[in-house]
């Protein structure tokens, strides 16, 4: 029986069905793998297609007059460069540079934008943006509950949806979006995702998730040798580990900076963003710590918070660490001292007290065909 | 429901023992293995190395978790399956077969006698399943 406590998706009940085995995740009951486990839904989402319930993530709407403005105020990318039908990703950084969290940013219209958050950080994500808001003509709307969010995705997956839409999926650029419907049933289909393969985030109201979830299925040929599966939890966070996508509450907290986490590619330092000035200052100064990918040389698995060691000096953490199901090697980020952060520098990771050997590589540590 | 072979004894850590005379081969369970989820990799001792009961004598790891493996009896280890270091998935699918993991040569083979039968772990994991 599932916990009355956690908060649950409109899918919480199809999950169950599908054999989902449920776990607590930031306090929502979520499917961590469905019966194919974790190693078969990751490559079935390489070589062909997966499906993932993340209506979980939180969903802010902007509106008004200085909708732009306020957003850039709060996030470290431009907001300005975006236009109509457009989507970034970006980050919510406190006075001191480090992240609130790591959002998207929809353009709707010039005065109307959607954030997209974390699921755990929601709450403290949207106490952080409505206290800020005084000054600014906005209206904004805390409306997770409203939406339901299920991502596509894998070679596969644009193929599958246009056969449930008239949009013309191939014309949707990568982080671009469009108001359609799938199924008959208004949605936004946003060319996004968190894997590193090709595919789309699809937002419609929350009473349609079942239905569009299980036509998706079914368009997918869910239950066929090669055909689409569910994936949970464990396959989205091997997926986005191998494509070196940030996590929050890994590679960026509130102790880590986007700079240090190389994310500076969304930090637009000519914009004046709260944090801006730290930021700034950091890269002036030049970091101490660097994000890097490792790849194990010795036989083990370094997880999550394992120390590193460089010539017998305890000198930094792994931030996701854990098997790479598609390139079969055991992988990882971490941070190290800045002038050890080169491809080839070899590291020790302290896994329960062996030392075991590592090598920084370069990232992505996956990255598909186009 | 888990498969729990009749012929085996079996730990409250969900390891399985195999008894002949004074030998126990020792693996995990069916509900373990379904539990971790694919294993991608078994750490097992050293042939040679002692072990009281109790202690751990290795680990073995899903994509996703680290557990450890007990041995409920005191001994020598005498021999590991080292096909386990290419074919980890075969604990997965044969976690009593070829999935087993070493063979402990026991200091007191009474030892076994006083761990679960096969009806005394299926009750056990209902017991903590409730």
């Amino acid at each position: 029986m599932s916990d009355p406590n956690l908060q649950k998706t409109p899918l919480n009940a199809v999950h169950r069905e599908l054999g989902g085995k449920m776990v607590d995740f930031g306090g929502w009951d979520m499917p961590v793998l469905y019966p194919a486990g974790t190693i078969k839904e990751h490559i079935r989402t390489r070589t062909s297609s997966g499906l993932f319930d993340v209506s979980h993530m939180g969903e802010i709407h902007v509106d008004g007059k200085d909708a732009i403005p306020f957003v850039n105020h709060l996030t470290t990318n431009n907001v300005e460069k975006l236009v109509d039908g457009q989507a970034h990703y970006s980050a919510l950084t406190y006075v001191n540079g480090t992240v609130v969290d790591d959002l998207l940013v929809y353009r709707f219209g010039p005065e109307r934008l959607l954030l997209v958050v974390n699921a755990a950080t929601q709450d403290k994500d949207w106490e952080w943006i409505r206290s800020h808001s005084d000054g600014f003509d906005v209206d904004l709307r805390h409306a997770s509950t409203e939406y339901c969010q299920i991502a596509i995705q894998g070679p596969s997956a644009l193929g599958i949806l246009q056969g449930l839409t008239d949009t013309p999926l191939d014309e949707i650029k990568y982080y671009h979006f469009s108001n359609g419907t799938v199924d008959g049933v208004a949605s936004i289909i946003s060319r996004t995702g968190y894997t590193g393969e090709d595919g789309f985030e699809v937002y419609a109201d929350a009473s349609e998730a079942v239905r569009l979830w299980n036509k998706m299925l079914d368009a997918g040929n869910y239950g066929s040798e090669d055909g689409i599966l569910p994936c949970g939890l464990a396959a989205r966070n091997t997926l986005r580990l191998e494509a070196a996508m940030s996590l929050y509450g890994h590679e960026i907290s509130e102790d880590i900076t986007p700079l240090e986490a190389n994310l500076g590619w969304i930090c637009k330092l000519t914009t004046d963003f709260i944090g801006r000035d730290a930021l700034a200052e950091q890269k002036r100064a030049g970091l101490t710590r660097k994000l890097v990918g490792f790849e194990m040389t010795d036989r083990g698995i370094a997880r999550d918070g394992f120390d590193i060691y460089i010539d017998d000096r305890k000198s930094g953490f792994v931030t996701s660490g854990s098997p790479a199901p598609f390139l079969k090697k055991n992988i990882g980020l971490a941070f190290v001292p800045a002038e050890f952060a080169n491809i080839g520098q070899e590291i020790k990771i302290d896994v329960r007290g062996k030392m075991l050997a590592a090598e920084i590589v370069p990232t992505p540590f996956y990255k598909r065909a186009k | 429901m888990s498969n729990i072979p009749d012929n085996l004894k079996y730990s409250k850590d969900h390891e399985w023992l195999n008894v002949e005379g004074d030998t126990a081969t020792l693996g995990i369970t069916d509900y373990a293995q379904e539990a971790l989820g694919d294993v991608v990799y078994v750490e097992l001792p050293n042939e040679g190395e002692n072990f009281n009961a109790h202690d751990a004598f290795g680990s073995v790891e899903s994509v996703k978790a680290v557990s450890e493996i007990f041995t409920p009896v005191a001994g020598e280890v005498i021999e590991t399956n080292e096909d386990l270091n290419d074919t980890p998935e075969v604990v997965n699918d044969d976690p009593y077969g070829d999935g087993w993991m070493v063979k402990i040569k026991m200091d007191n083979s009474g030892e076994a006698d006083a761990l679960l039968s096969a009806e005394e772990y299926a009750e056990f994991l209902e017991s903590e399943e409730e």
